[in-house]
């Protein structure tokens, strides 16, 4: 093996990584713009959390204490942006990045030169999307959805801005995605077979295809809003003989495929960590496939699910309403396989399998709520109210983010070549689980007493889970911090790793050394 | 004494006072006043049973799982991985599970709909923030707006039971009567929202949408706008005062009398 190594290094120069800033601003390097992608969403977590931290101490009591409305409006709307589009995508990204070629045995990403392009894209969309906090008239303030006319008509200047990072953020997804898509189809080693696939790699696939399909739809419901705004064109404005309405179709045609891309690499990340802490193989890897194809698929015909209310006629309303039931099916299959995949296992509690229990346990309760909000009539009461919020974080931060924290614990070894500390990754998981269930589980119960979303002030009535969410909130937040401190010192001085940390864990990722090597795989492996 | 002054201060008292005595731990959708709410009430209790039966199924098999294949127990791991049997059945039975919930939602939404027949019409037209509401069938119009003490949103003076609820004209409704709403925006999207009737209905400029209720019960029922509309959102309240005919028929007796 070292022979071919160094036959190799003969004709390459460049074999390891170059020295100092040029390193990472020049890199193509999958490891190191894996590397980049993460840092970079965390701080975009940070960010993004710190914003909903004002939020939370803004209704810790009924009444204006911290911040005035307006302001209140760019925190709800720039928190859902920087989460969305700063830390939950760009994270799974650095996971594919750092994962998909030791997962399939390719020596790097498909596209390198494209790959640093993205990253750089992706930089350079947020910073303009965070300078809009600084401009006249303030960040943008009409929600994450961006609604028009509000976000016309009556939006601020920064709207333009706002309009622009979402065409760049768009552009560096998609470059991404592509990437992914190339590697995959072209670079799997030999004998490794579509469905030989380990699932975060398949996840990823079905993920990508989701994203070359709808950002486009949001580039171009954006660009309309830039047209309305500064071309006098009236897509979105009655008074032009436009129509409101086609705006949310055209953003939900986006956004709902958009929440399946926000979850399916969690879901293949915690396929891949249920069967190594169970020491046994995941159960129906065949229907989790079917069943991640079909969620996708489907999550393309259920958009006006989020529009019960504008409006639809009566068959409009059926329709997605029983499209929507049925995304539960194949929802259903994928938590009865992880639990019987555990089930007969041989179980340990690592602080990755923690995170991957806690995923099951509570995205369960946000899928059952996403049930009820499907009944049309219903959601006619919960639409727009805390119900909502506490849903979608019930399948936001349980799914994506534990998806995000189990997948940086699992692989931590790999990457840095050094254990974390095994209590404090345990403490971490009890924190957040502690703080998130204080945080969100109240909101159920503000969204069904009638507490709309969106809203800075609010009656007396709601102030007691108000307090209560707000304290699970700080608590969450600051439990958050710990992983920083978790990960800084495991790879400052941790123990060394193995080159397979986890007695059962299987896939070629574990075949070579901890750390990973700068260059891997360059002569395929063999999987039979 | 600087304006910065008087709100550090009325911060410090209100978060070292105890939270009102007369905040609640409402943790459910009310019954509401109309029989579209009671149905969606009860669709919303048969759905949200179901789903805790389901719930408390997945907890108590992860449950059994951890705590009964320890790995530290000594646990020997099983190697199946498929069972097409299993598979169809956890497939058929939820889709089994999700009829039985669509059959009433199917029911009532159509109910919903039928606007038909309606004894009288209401016009509601959302402003940046405040409500406008026309008597199609008399000649009332007026703005509702909110009426909570600016003193009160910066914590100078005590909060009252309806903060943030009461406006100035509430709107006056007749029990026992089929009415049609006919919902509306003059600037950008709102929502029109009374938790007692069962339902929001956006309010779109440029569309007019349709709702309807029928009030059982004369009250005060409350209600907020539900969609994002600027930073007077949460200051955009409803007020709805629902009086037995006779006493309607006065009101508006009454309205029309001073408009002259
Ligand atoms: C750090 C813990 C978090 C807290 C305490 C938190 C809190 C909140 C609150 C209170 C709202 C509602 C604001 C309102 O309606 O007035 C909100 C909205 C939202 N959050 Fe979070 N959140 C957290 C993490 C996340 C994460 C991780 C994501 C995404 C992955 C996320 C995505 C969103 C989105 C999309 C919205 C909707 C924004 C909008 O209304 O336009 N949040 N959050
Ligand atoms: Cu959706
Ligand atoms: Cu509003």
């Amino acid at each position: 093996m070292s022979s071919v190594a160094d036959a190799h290094a003969a004709d390459h120069h460049d074999h390891g990584p170059a020295k100092g800033i040029g390193r990472w601003l020049f890199t193509t390097n999958h490891k190191d713009i894996g590397t980049m992608y993460l840092v970079f969403s965390f701080a975009m977590f940070l960010a993004g959390g710190a914003m909903a931290m004002i939020i939370r101490a803004e209704l810790f009591q009924p009444g204006l204490q911290m911040v005035e409305p307006a302001f209140f409006n760019q925190m709800t709307t720039m928190h859902g942006l920087v989460m969305i589009f700063g830390a939950v995508m760009p994270a799974f990204v650095g996971l594919a990045n750092w994962m998909i070629p030791l997962m399939v045995g390719a020596p790097d990403m498909a596209l390198p030169r494209m790959n640093n392009w993205s990253f750089w894209l992706l930089v350079t969309g947020s910073l303009i999307l965070m300078s809009t906090l600084f401009m006249d008239g303030g960040a943008p303030n009409f929600g994450w959805t961006a609604y028009a006319p509000l976000s016309t008509t009556y939006g601020p200047d920064s709207t333009t801005f706002f309009i622009f990072s979402v065409h760049i953020l768009g552009i560096s997804s998609i470059m991404g995605a592509i990437n992914v898509i190339a590697t995959i189809i072209n670079m799997r080693a030999p004998g490794m077979t579509l469905m030989k696939m380990p699932m975060f790699v398949w996840t990823w696939l079905i993920t990508a295809f989701l994203l070359i399909a709808v950002l486009p739809v949001l580039a171009g419901a954006v660009t309309m809003l830039l047209m309305d705004i500064h071309f006098g064109t009236a897509f979105f404005d009655a008074a032009g003989g436009g129509d409101p309405v086609l705006y949310q179709h055209i953003f939900w045609f986006f956004g709902h495929p958009e929440v399946y891309i926000l979850i399916l690499p969690a879901f293949g990340i915690i396929s891949q960590i249920i069967p190594t802490f169970s020491r046994k193989p995941l159960f129906g890897y065949t229907s989790m496939v079917y069943a991640t194809a079909a969620i996708a698929i489907l999550s393309f015909l259920v958009w006006s699910h989020h529009m019960f209310t504008v409006g639809l006629p009566l068959p409009g309303e059926l329709f997605f309403m029983y499209a929507t039931m049925i995304i539960a099916v194949p929802t259903g299959v994928k938590i009865f396989n992880w639990i019987t995949t555990m089930f007969r296992g041989s179980i340990s509690f690592e602080t990755p399998m923690l995170f991957a229990i806690g995923f099951v346990v509570l995205f369960t309760v946000g899928g059952l709520s996403g049930v009820m909000l499907a009944i049309a009539p219903a959601d006619f009461q919960y639409h727009d109210t805390y119900f909502v919020v506490a849903h979608f974080h019930y399948v936001l931060i349980p799914g994506a983010i534990y998806g995000i924290f189990a997948s940086v614990y699992y692989w931590l070894p790999k990457w840095s070549g050094r254990m974390y500390s095994e209590a404090l990754g345990k403490a971490h998981f009890w924190l957040s689980f502690i703080g998130l269930n204080i945080a969100f589980f109240p909101m159920h119960f503000l969204g069904l007493a009638g507490m709309p979303r969106r809203y800075a002030d609010y009656p007396i009535q709601f102030a007691n889970f108000n307090q209560v969410s707000t304290i699970g909130a700080f608590l969450f937040g600051a439990s958050q911090l710990l992983l920083v401190f978790i990960v800084y010192r495991a790879v400052k001085n941790g123990p060394k790793a193995d080159a397979k940390p986890w007695e059962g864990a299987e896939g070629l990722e574990w075949t070579v050394p901890s750390p990973a090597p700068y260059h891997t795989f360059e002569q395929p492996p063999r999987v039979d | 004494m600087s304006v910065q002054a008087l709100r550090a201060g009325a911060l410090a008292t209100a978060v070292t006072a105890p939270s009102s005595a007369l905040a609640e731990w409402g943790v459910n959708l009310p019954e509401g006043v109309t029989s579209i709410s009671n149905t969606i009430y009860d669709i919303h209790m048969w759905v949200f049973w179901i789903c805790v039966v389901i719930g408390v199924g997945v907890f108590l098999a992860i449950l059994w799982s951890v705590l009964a294949y320890r790995h530290s127990k000594g646990a020997k791991p099983a190697h199946f991985h498929e069972n097409t049997t299993v598979e169809i059945i956890w497939t058929v039975i939820p889709f089994l599970i999700l009829i039985m919930m669509a059959i009433p939602a199917t029911g009532t939404l159509v109910d919903m709909y039928d606007t038909s027949d309606a004894e009288m019409e209401i016009k509601v037209t959302g402003y940046q923030w405040r409500w406008q509401y026309e008597y199609m069938d008399e000649d009332i119009s007026f703005f509702s707006s909110a009426d909570t003490p600016r003193d009160a949103e910066r914590n100078l003076i005590e909060k009252t039971e309806d903060y943030k609820y009461s406006v100035d004209n509430p709107l006056v409704l007749p029990v026992d009567t089929k009415i049609r709403f006919l919902i509306t925006s003059n600037d950008v999207i709102h929502s029109w929202w009374v938790p007692e009737f069962g339902w929001k209905q956006d309010a779109i400029p440029g569309f007019i949408n349709k709702n309807w209720t029928k009030i059982e019960e004369p009250g005060t029922y409350y209600g907020l706008c539900a969609e994002l509309c600027g930073q007077g959102h949460s200051d955009m309240p409803i007020e709805v005062k629902a009086v037995p005919k006779d006493e309607y028929r006065e009101w508006v007796a009454e309205q029309t009398g001073d408009d002259g």
